[in-house]
């Protein structure tokens, strides 16, 4: 049978509602004033883009929101939309002093998107662009959370930066691929605005290699920014894989950002192959959208899943299920359409090799497969557009600390560059790529904005924010998830 | 962006923010790490014959888990020679030409204070303060609060030191007196160019019950240390303003006294500060709070239409009045908001045991009200009378949430009438008195 949308508009738009709504005032304050403005904070060491946490939090026990917006969106542009989908867990609040007193840690994140709140509610512009400009131009390949990192801090150190992305919006993950109840599209549209009043250009619709040549972007700019990200999911390679029910968990995803909620069809039974946090928001958001059967399935066991503990929490509450040790071996059929999965027991040995007994096998019902295995590196498409562009042996683009490649004008970050991560570390990488490239026009570097005492000292050097050196809190030490 | 920039009886600063004279401005070091940091100027820990002080010297009250409300201190004035002072101040005004670095000083002799001010002046300060203030230690050897009680004395002294003086002189006073105008107007008439108000007040924070001694704990004993911190605020701000509406004082004031962060500063100059000084704040979190004071500051001033800190100067201070003068016919009432409402009744019975028994408590079908979260069915909600409310506050300023009580105003229908009016118009037979509550 063929898929068709379920809920009405009302019923939709409540389920895929946000999890977690704005503070009140009251609530920021009180929360704020628990924070004990460390000094050299762990939560800073723990932020990819070492926003300076407890003065932003300061500001807000003052109602100094203006200035509480401004100390997030230096450190990191995307600082509203990282306020909603940031792993905190396992990142600032992870880190946070008040666990060793066993104690909740400081609702960062929460706090984080109260303060950044204020300014797309009020249309604030609180940062700003040098008057005086260097005249040099970047051109950013890919308009994601690595580019759009790399150009606001480009175009406040003075230079020209202009975004090429190939959909008809910019943002990149951030608009078209994380579930709705964290972060809506229209927030991180709002986000592109903001880049946007700093002066960058964004050329949408626009892909690098078809509608112009990475030799033209050569000519025209000084130095190319490689922001791609990751691209499809990788395939099952197992008959059936082709029925018109079995969709990618992106392009899952893309569909209710670029459509109402309430025409995306969804259905009745769904099955979600792997179990990454991307599996966790195609299975949750298939729950909200009517499914009456989600199940997560997983060829290792729990202890083994990348998804991190809260989102599996979250999918079990939303009614999810997980069959655990099965691994896919044929998308069953009936006229053209899904009809179910025939699935195969695996175990994990002691080793962690996987084995999969493909004779001890059985069959599921479902009307919807979604596939959310890990995305393929750009890997062809880098060779083509860049053949002179160094790759790692995982077909990640190799750079140094600063985001630099083999290609001394040609600097890279985000999932393209790391492999995939988090938006926050897009955005430092981001940012690091372009205080490299300011380095590269102007031979001077771009510290701060924090007192490097406040940066914790080995001897005499700064152990760096959570910008230089991002230190990442261990998933079994977040107690209080 | 507002201009910050102030010019306190001739002291230029960049903004408004000045670090007290305490332990944070006791070396060249601090006040670098000052200015770097963001603050406008530095009031120099004060100087005088150096002394010796005892180990142990502070001690604060926690409230409910917040540290440090109020902090209190028996540590004395500079243990450091004047020499290594003002070498050091000379450095530091050689680095920071823009920023202010004050002198504060204690001495004894009309000889000794004249040669402080030649110092403090060749040593290229912006200006002194002469500390009348400090009220332990240094009072019992007939200086510090010793002269800041004494209007005579202030009078005499700050009379020596204008004597001889170059550079710009505040006079910090004492809050350990009955009224604060008397000190304030001494020191105007002897000259003094400006005056920096409230110093610490004299107290003892707590008892050890098992030691049965306070702290600050030195061998068995403690003395009546100076109390500082977020608790003093109220005091400071009453004599800041007492002393702003004086005409015979009519000089600039330093406002001093638990500034913690931009809005308290604020506070200070609508109510006639010039320049404002923190102390404890730092004490608790270093230099770096600064950066949200200008922010925070700069953002008001923008919204409120401000283009300058001195549009704010002295802005409140008319708005504070005699008694007398107050109107007798105005009138507010509490109103409840039932959505907020979280059930505490804490609002009923503070209003019943401690206050004018105006809040019922009503049964929630009968007044239509739904339930709130965590609140039983049938427990009752309360409900204002209204013709016994007298618009005292306490409900708004006991209810736990934002914006569940609010004072509204009521029309009376009456002319304005202040007791003073009243008492004419009762003199003059135009009207009976007001009959007295049942």
């Amino acid at each position: 049978m063929p898929i068709r949308p379920i809920l009405d508009a009302e019923t939709a738009a409540r389920n895929m509602a946000e999890i977690e709504p704005k503070y009140s005032p009251q609530e920021a304050v009180v929360e704020a004033n628990r924070c004990l403005f460390c000094f050299d904070a762990p939560c800073i060491k723990a932020c990819p883009t070492g926003i300076d946490i407890p003065a932003f939090i300061k500001k807000i026990t003052t109602n100094n929101l203006t200035g509480s917006a401004r100390t997030i969106l230096e450190s990191n542009i995307l600082g509203g939309s990282c306020a909603r989908v940031c792993p905190t867990s396992v990142l600032c609040e992870g880190a946070c002093v008040m666990l060793d007193r066993d104690q909740q840690p400081i609702k960062i994140g929460r706090l984080q998107r109260y303060a950044t709140d204020h300014v797309f509610e009020n249309d604030l512009q609180v940062l700003h662009a040098p008057e005086q400009k260097s005249g040099k131009r970047v051109a950013l390949i890919g308009g994601g959370p690595a580019s759009m990192g790399c150009a606001a801090e480009l175009a406040q150190l003075g230079h020209e930066a202009v975004i090429f992305e190939k959909k008809p919006q910019a943002g990149g993950l951030n608009t078209y691929g994380i579930a709705y109840y964290k972060l809506t599209p229209e927030m991180s549209l709002d986000e592109v605005e903001l880049i946007k009043q700093l002066g960058v250009e964004f050329r949408t619709g626009v892909e690098v290699g078809k509608d112009i040549s990475v030799s033209e972007l050569e000519k025209e700019f000084d130095a190319v920014f490689v922001g791609v990200g990751l691209g499809h999911t990788y395939r099952l390679g197992i008959p059936g894989e082709d029925l018109p029910e079995v969709q990618e968990a992106l392009a899952f995803i893309e569909e209710f950002h670029i459509n109402p909620l309430h025409e995306v069809a969804v259905g009745k039974r769904v099955a979600v192959i792997g179990c990454g946090n991307t599996a966790i928001d195609a299975v949750t958001q298939a729950k909200r959208l009517g499914a009456e059967q989600a199940v997560i399935i997983y060829r290792r066991g729990p202890t083994d899943m990348p998804a991190y503990v809260y989102e599996y929490d979250l999918a079990k509450r939303d009614g999810a299920e997980f069959i655990f040790h099965a691994v896919p071996v044929e998308v069953l059929e009936e006229d053209g359409h899904v009809s179910g999965l025939k699935l195969a027991r695996s175990s994990v040995g002691a080793d962690g090799k996987l084995t999969v007994d493909e004779s001890d096998t059985f069959e599921m019902p479902f009307d919807m497969v979604i596939k959310a295995l890990g995305q393929e590196k750009m890997t062809d498409m880098l060779n083509q557009l860049m053949p002179d562009l160094e790759l790692n042996k995982n077909g990640t683009v190799k750079t140094d600390t600063n985001g630099q490649t083999n290609i001394p004008h040609v600097f890279a970050g985000g999932d393209g560059a790391n492999g995939g991560a988090e938006v926050v570390n897009a955005v430092g990488e981001g940012k690091k790529a372009a205080r490299g490239i300011h380095r590269l026009f102007t031979q001077e570097d771009v510290e701060g904005p924090i007192q490097w005492t406040r940066m914790g000292v080995v001897g005499d050097k700064p152990l760096g924010s959570g910008l230089n050196n991002p230190v990442r809190v261990a998933e079994d030490a977040k107690a209080f998830v | 962006m507002a201009d910050l920039s102030i010019n306190l009886a001739g002291i230029k600063s960049p903004n408004p923010f000045w670090v007290a004279s305490a332990p944070p401005a006791n070396t060249a070091y601090q006040c670098h790490r000052a200015f770097e940091a963001g603050w406008g100027g530095v009031v120099w820990k004060t100087i005088g014959e150096p002394i010796v002080n005892v180990s142990s010297r502070y001690s604060s009250i926690d409230i409910n888990g917040t540290r440090m409300v109020g902090l209190n201190n028996i540590e004395l004035i500079t243990d450091r020679s004047p020499e290594t002072n003002f070498r050091e101040i000379k450095e530091c005004k050689e680095r920071w030409p823009d920023h202010a670095v004050i002198a504060s000083l204690m001495t004894d002799t009309r000889e000794n204070w004249h040669d402080y001010m030649k110092r403090s002046a060749d040593c290229g300060a912006d200006g002194v303060e002469l500390n009348f203030g400090c009220p332990h230690g240094m009072c019992e050897r007939g200086m510090g609060s010793a002269v800041g009680q004494n209007p005579d004395v202030i009078e005499t002294i700050v009379g020596w030191v204008m004597e001889v003086a170059e550079i710009p002189v505040i006079v910090k006073l004492t809050p350990n007196i009955t009224s604060i105008n008397h000190s304030a107007r001494a020191a105007s008439r002897a000259g003094a160019n400006a005056i920096s108000l409230i110093n610490t007040i004299n107290s003892i924070t707590q008892v050890d019950l098992d030691r049965m001694c306070p702290e600050p704990y030195v061998a068995g004993q403690s003395t009546h240390g100076g109390y500082c911190g977020p608790a003093v605020k109220p005091i400071a701000l009453n004599m800041v303003q007492e002393c702003a509406a004086d005409p015979d004082v009519n000089i600039p004031i330093s406002g001093i006294g638990g500034i913690s962060n931009w809005k308290d500063a604020a506070e200070f100059i609508a109510l006639g500060s010039t320049s404002v000084q923190v102390c404890t704040a730092i004490m608790h979190y270093g230099f770096r709070i600064v950066e949200d004071m200008t922010e925070g500051l700069n953002d008001y001033l923008d919204s409120a239409g401000m283009a300058s800190v001195n549009d704010l100067v002295g802005r409140a201070v008319q708005s504070v009045q005699r008694w007398e003068n107050l109107d007798l016919s105005y009138k507010r009432i509490a109103a409840i908001d039932y959505d907020k409402c979280i059930g505490c009744n804490l609002c009923y019975i503070a209003c019943e045991d401690g206050a004018h028994q105006a809040i019922a408590l009503v049964d929630p079908d009968e007044k239509g009200v739904d339930l709130g979260p965590g609140r039983l069915p049938g427990k009752p909600v309360p409900e204002i009378k209204e013709k016994e409310c007298v618009g005292c506050n306490l409900c708004a300023l006991v209810c736990p949430v934002d914006q569940c009580i609010t004072m509204v105003d009521v029309e009376t229908g009456k002319e304005r009438m202040s007791w003073s009016d009243y008492q004419d118009k009762l003199a003059s037979g135009e009207m009976d008195p007001i009959p007295a509550h049942p």
